[in-house]
């Protein structure tokens, strides 16, 4: 079931909220000729990230300052989606979590989805799906990563923290959602925390101590393999929109804007250069955010296209690709879309709150 | 399909210091001073424009001439 349609459902609001703190490259102690090279390379100048807030804090800022501009009141919320590889725990799972901080109902649906890059574009689907006959009326697809940004050797230079809420409303006159999906698992280790789950746990009833020692150096960004991520990202993304298009009867040249997972300006600028796509039509967040993994599309529309969208039908064609590996294409449209103004979190903005 | 002399030059104007004229078919790139992983994505984005074909890391890495990269691209066209 690589193509879904899914009717009646459309997507009325974004909001994105990030650490005030802006983490630069400058000072980390790289010389200068590493620096430039890194920052022509990645097109990652800065970042945002915290040693304190998590996924969780981020798309509670994020979610409520959404209902707020969109007048949803909390009771109305039908069903939440959260897609992070940052949750606040392995168990449980950050959407129960939100439930309770957002006060939405006790029937309100909640779930994680464990994706990245391309969980954006698996996020719509599901919930899209939750919402499509109109029993239930609103979702909020809640996308983010925090703590994601520290960690040993220069991978996590590329990460960025943030977490994006995006409202999806059963609207029978909306053409919703194409999408166009796929999966590689062949390349799960080109992206890959090894120290995360059960695989590399040492659970031996003779040796306390070896149990204890292969939980140390747990991963806080992952191993990459660069050069097989280049190579799949290069021919997969473009295939996947393609396909879409192809499948659909879509011209992805007619759309306004193709928004691609960021993942660095190698990658990103091959992409849009094969899909000979305008580079003011292929926004880019990377500059000031770095890749925000499952955050990175909606990111990328709420602090590059605010302004330009909100006030006309626009036509959108997204493309996510990464972790797994698995990728998504979606086509759909906007009108009357609301934009947040984009929340940056203190440090110590819930410094009260007591935590497990 | 290009040819492999075509395939060498290309593969050339991605080396920033050496000299095209000493780069052959039988060039064991990997031994290029310059050689770097950087390169290995300039090879992989060039193969992609130029034969529509994506080489993946395991096939630069167990390539050891140009010819053995060109006929990696071959048997992927």
């Amino acid at each position: 079931m690589a193509f879904l349609e899914i009717k009646n459902v459309r997507i009325t609001g974004l909001a994105t909220a990030v650490p005030k703190n802006v983490i630069s490259i400058d000072n980390k102690g790289y010389d200068e000729e590493y620096i430039e090279r890194f920052i022509d390379q990645t097109g990652i100048a800065e970042r945002r990230g915290s040693n304190e807030l998590t996924s969780s804090d981020l798309l509670v800022m994020a979610a409520e300052r959404l209902m707020e501009d969109l007048h949803w009141e909390k009771e109305s919320i039908d069903a939440i989606l959260c897609v992070t590889n940052t949750p606040d725990y392995t168990l449980p799972i950050n959407a129960c979590i939100l439930q309770d901080r957002l006060g939405l109902n006790r029937e309100c649906y909640a779930q994680d989805i464990s994706l990245g890059c391309s969980g954006w574009v698996c996020g719509l689907n599901v919930l899209s799906a939750l919402l499509r006959d109109g029993k239930n009326k609103r979702g909020l697809l809640l996308t983010g990563d925090s703590k994601n940004t520290w960690g040993p050797g220069n991978n996590a230079l590329l990460f960025g923290s943030a977490g994006c809420a995006t409202a999806l409303e059963y609207d029978p006159n909306s053409d919703g959602f194409k999408f166009e999906f796929g999966t590689d698992g062949s390349g799960y280790d080109a992206i890959i925390m090894p120290k995360s789950g059960m695989r590399n746990m040492k659970l031996d009833e003779n040796s306390y101590k070896e149990f204890i020692d292969s939980f140390k150096e747990p991963n806080t960004v992952p191993d990459l393999k660069p050069i097989d991520i280049f190579s799949f990202s290069i021919s997969h993304a473009p295939k996947s929109i393609n396909a879409l298009c192809e499948h659909f009867g879509l011209d992805y040249k007619a759309c306004d804007y193709l928004v691609l997972h960021q993942a660095n300006k190698k990658i990103n600028q091959h992409i849009q250069k094969k899909m000979k796509m305008e580079p003011e039509r292929t926004p880019s967040s990377l500059r000031h955010f770095g890749n925000t993994m499952a955050a990175s599309i909606p990111i990328t529309i709420t602090t590059e296209l605010k302004g330009k969208v909100e006030n006309k039908k626009t036509n959108f064609i997204c493309c996510g690709f990464g972790v797994g590996l698995s990728w998504g294409s979606v086509a759909f449209s906007t009108e009357n879309l609301v934009i947040s103004d984009m929340i940056e979190v203190d440090d110590n903005q819930f410094e009260n709150l007591k935590w497990v | 399909m290009k040819t492999l002399d075509e395939f060498v030059v290309l593969f050339a104007e991605q080396l920033d210091e050496t000299d095209p004229s000493n780069v052959t078919a039988q060039t064991k790139f990997r031994d290029l001073e310059e050689w770097s992983s950087l390169l290995a994505l300039s090879l992989i984005s060039m193969v992609d424009e130029e034969f529509d074909v994506t080489l993946k890391g395991d096939d630069v890495k167990n390539s050891e001439t140009i010819e053995d990269v060109y006929n990696i691209i071959v048997s992927k066209k």
